[in-house]
């Protein structure tokens, strides 16, 4: 009963959330000094036009008023039209995230097979060499800016040593040829059994991914490290080492299985955090994601699409910040 | 200077400044000893030196273009060459850290009593006025910085003022969730309980009693978030979004610059670098503050 209202608590607050930031870009929305009206009808519309238009976009209407009407289409799913492409902006969304989701899962699973293994060793000898090595990669890790870190790989493995293909999801060979399924470019290639495109597809991931890893490694195993030198601190340790267990036994199955729940919260947010790593990226990469969607909606003031992008990024944010906690409340006994 | 120390030093302080000081002095031994964190505080210096000095320092005027003198290497005459438009580079990097470093504080001096304000009361008061504050600060969690900062920019104007208010509105909530917990840690303590005894009111218990401790932790927080400001500001300005041309801005040289990294790679690499190192720095030190003035974050 106790989880039954947990979980209701939880999810009652992210509709509070996801309410607030309805409202806020609402609020970007309104405060824009471009008319949505001209963006729609263009500069030389006849007054009577724009005056119409005006009505049926309920801009006279009080600002309550017109909130309302926003979240009305809203739960409709309706986004409202991107100036630039013409489409609705749902639909947009729709064919940009795959290629976005593509390039941060595979970020996080790179960033995980490095990040963990090297927190808990550095954990397992604080204060070496090893140790403060560690802490330099992660630091740099998080002073890097993330566009200047994918133009210096462009320039070593592409432009020096030609090693890594262009930029962009493909080449312009295989365009069209690998039928769009999942919108993953690996995934559809593996679906369609065509080796040369997932080649082809893999190796334009690289990069890309492996710029994004960077962002989080550092992240997850600054707090492996952390959990981990709480976790080796515990008499149930002392215990296990008295009782003659090898090190590593130790390191990876009593210490290491005590922080496994923490890190599942922390894997969850910096997968969420990777959203933010990948509008960055995709800029540098020619990347067709949501965040290249965003930057060139940004650049052309096309409003709709850029506030349509920012809510969808932020309820995934949220969503992901909820599983997160979930997950906690499902997998620590101590919290059930 | 002995005696300096050993009143610094001294077990037995005979006045309260005495006291404050010989505990700054013994943070400050502590700290020195971290070798990473004195390299980042050097550097941070030597930016802020920088900045001031920028029009003695500069070689050149970092405005004046010289197309004869386009793309140069690093000579004798331009040290590290110039850029796209015969500009000197070393001149530009020298007022960029002006640039940097001036968003950098207009952005803490806004956001750090604006989170400190809205976390000590909110944790102060409790009710519905914390659950309140809170779902606001949520609110503006919810959504990755940059992002946020990027609606907000669009929906001013593109420019220096701009970036730093979008940044500002974005970078507040953590500062507010800080100042919440130290608060609420702070709230049962019995010198509160004292002070609101003596007829203290809730705002004097808040100004007097628990901003002053939340400080520590605050100031910690300000030299970590530093490092994310400054990428922040920085992506702004690269995505055309921040500072506009031809202002000497490390991201908007980089995005002005960014067609020549296949011939002249210096160009954008040099500020891509004064960016990381400036970010560092103020990793670095808030790292090695951290350790001395907030122990308990580890």
């Amino acid at each position: 009963m106790r989880r039954v209202k947990a979980i209701l608590a939880t999810l009652g607050s992210v509709a509070v959330t996801v309410f607030g930031l309805a409202l806020v870009t609402f609020l970007i929305g309104r405060v824009v000094p471009i008319d949505p009206t001209i963006a729609i009808v263009g500069d030389h519309a006849p007054p009577d036009v724009i005056a119409r238009v005006r009505l049926e976009l309920g801009l006279n209407q009080p600002l309550p008023v017109q909130f309302l009407i926003y979240l009305k289409h809203l739960f409709a799913g309706d986004l409202g039209h991107s100036v630039m492409t013409g489409h609705p902006v749902t639909e947009d969304i729709a064919r940009y995230f795959p290629a976005t989701v593509e390039l941060a899962t595979t970020a996080i699973i790179v960033a995980m097979l490095l990040g963990i293994p090297l927190g808990v060793l550095a954990a397992s000898r604080p204060g070496t060499w090893f140790d403060q090595w560690v802490r330099i990669v992660t630091l740099a890790g998080q002073s890097v800016p993330v566009f200047v870190l994918g133009l210096i790989l462009l320039l070593v493995f592409y432009g020096k040593l030609g090693w890594a293909p262009g930029t962009g999801q493909q080449n312009v060979l295989y365009d069209g040829m690998v039928p769009r399924i999942t919108g993953m470019l690996v995934v559809d290639a593996l679906l369609d059994h065509d080796g040369e495109a997932l080649w082809d597809a893999l190796s334009h991931l690289a990069l890309p991914a492996i710029v994004l890893a960077y962002f989080s490694l550092s992240t997850i195993t600054r707090m492996t490290r952390a959990f981990m030198l709480d976790a080796l601190s515990g008499e149930y340790i002392i215990t296990a080492r008295a009782k003659g267990l090898s090190g590593a036994r130790i390191l990876w199955r009593h210490a290491f299985g005590n922080i496994a729940v923490p890190l599942i919260t922390v894997l969850a947010l910096a997968y969420a955090g990777l959203l933010e790593g990948a509008v960055m990226t995709e800029v540098i990469f020619s990347w067709p994601g949501i965040g290249q969607y965003l930057t060139v909606s940004l650049l052309n003031a096309d409003m709709n699409a850029v506030l349509g992008a920012t809510l969808v990024i932020g309820c995934v944010y949220i969503a992901l910040n909820m599983l997160a906690d979930v997950a906690y409340r499902l997998f620590d006994p101590r919290v059930r | 200077m002995t005696t300096m120390r050993d009143w610094l030093l001294s077990d037995a302080p005979v006045s309260r400044r005495q006291a404050a000081w010989a505990r700054r002095y013994r943070g400050w031994l502590l700290f020195r000893r971290n070798a990473l964190a004195m390299l980042g505080l050097g550097i941070i210096l030597v930016l802020i030196l920088g900045a001031v000095f920028a029009p003695l320092l500069a070689p050149a005027d970092p405005d004046t273009p010289d197309l004869a003198m386009r793309l140069a290497r690093p000579s004798a005459l331009h040290w590290l060459g110039t850029d796209e438009l015969g500009r000197d580079l070393l001149a530009r990097l020298v007022y960029g850290a002006r640039v940097t470093l001036g968003m950098v504080i207009c952005v803490v001096i806004i956001v750090a009593p604006l989170g400190l304000v809205v976390g000590s009361v909110a944790g102060y008061a409790g009710g519905w006025l914390d659950r309140v504050l809170m779902r606001v600060t949520d609110v503006f969690l919810a959504v990755p910085q940059l992002i946020l900062a990027l609606a907000f920019v669009a929906a001013l104007k593109p420019g220096i003022a701009s970036a730093i208010i979008a940044i500002a509105l974005t970078a507040w909530p953590p500062y507010a969730r800080q100042a919440r917990a130290d608060t609420l840690r702070i709230r049962n303590s019995d010198f509160i309980a004292a002070a609101r005894l003596t007829g203290a009111s809730a705002p004097r218990i808040i100004l007097r009693q628990v901003i002053p401790l939340c400080l520590s932790s605050m100031i910690v927080r300000m030299t970590l978030s530093m490092s994310g400001i400054i990428l922040t500001a920085a992506g702004l300005g690269f995505l055309g979004m921040g500072a506009q041309p031809p202002t000497p801005e490390w991201g908007t040289m980089i995005a002005t610059s960014r067609a020549f990294i296949l011939s002249q790679w210096w160009v954008p690499a040099l500020p891509g670098i004064a960016i990381f190192v400036a970010s560092l720095a103020f990793n670095l030190f808030g790292d090695g503050l951290r350790d001395v003035l907030d122990p308990r974050q580890g």
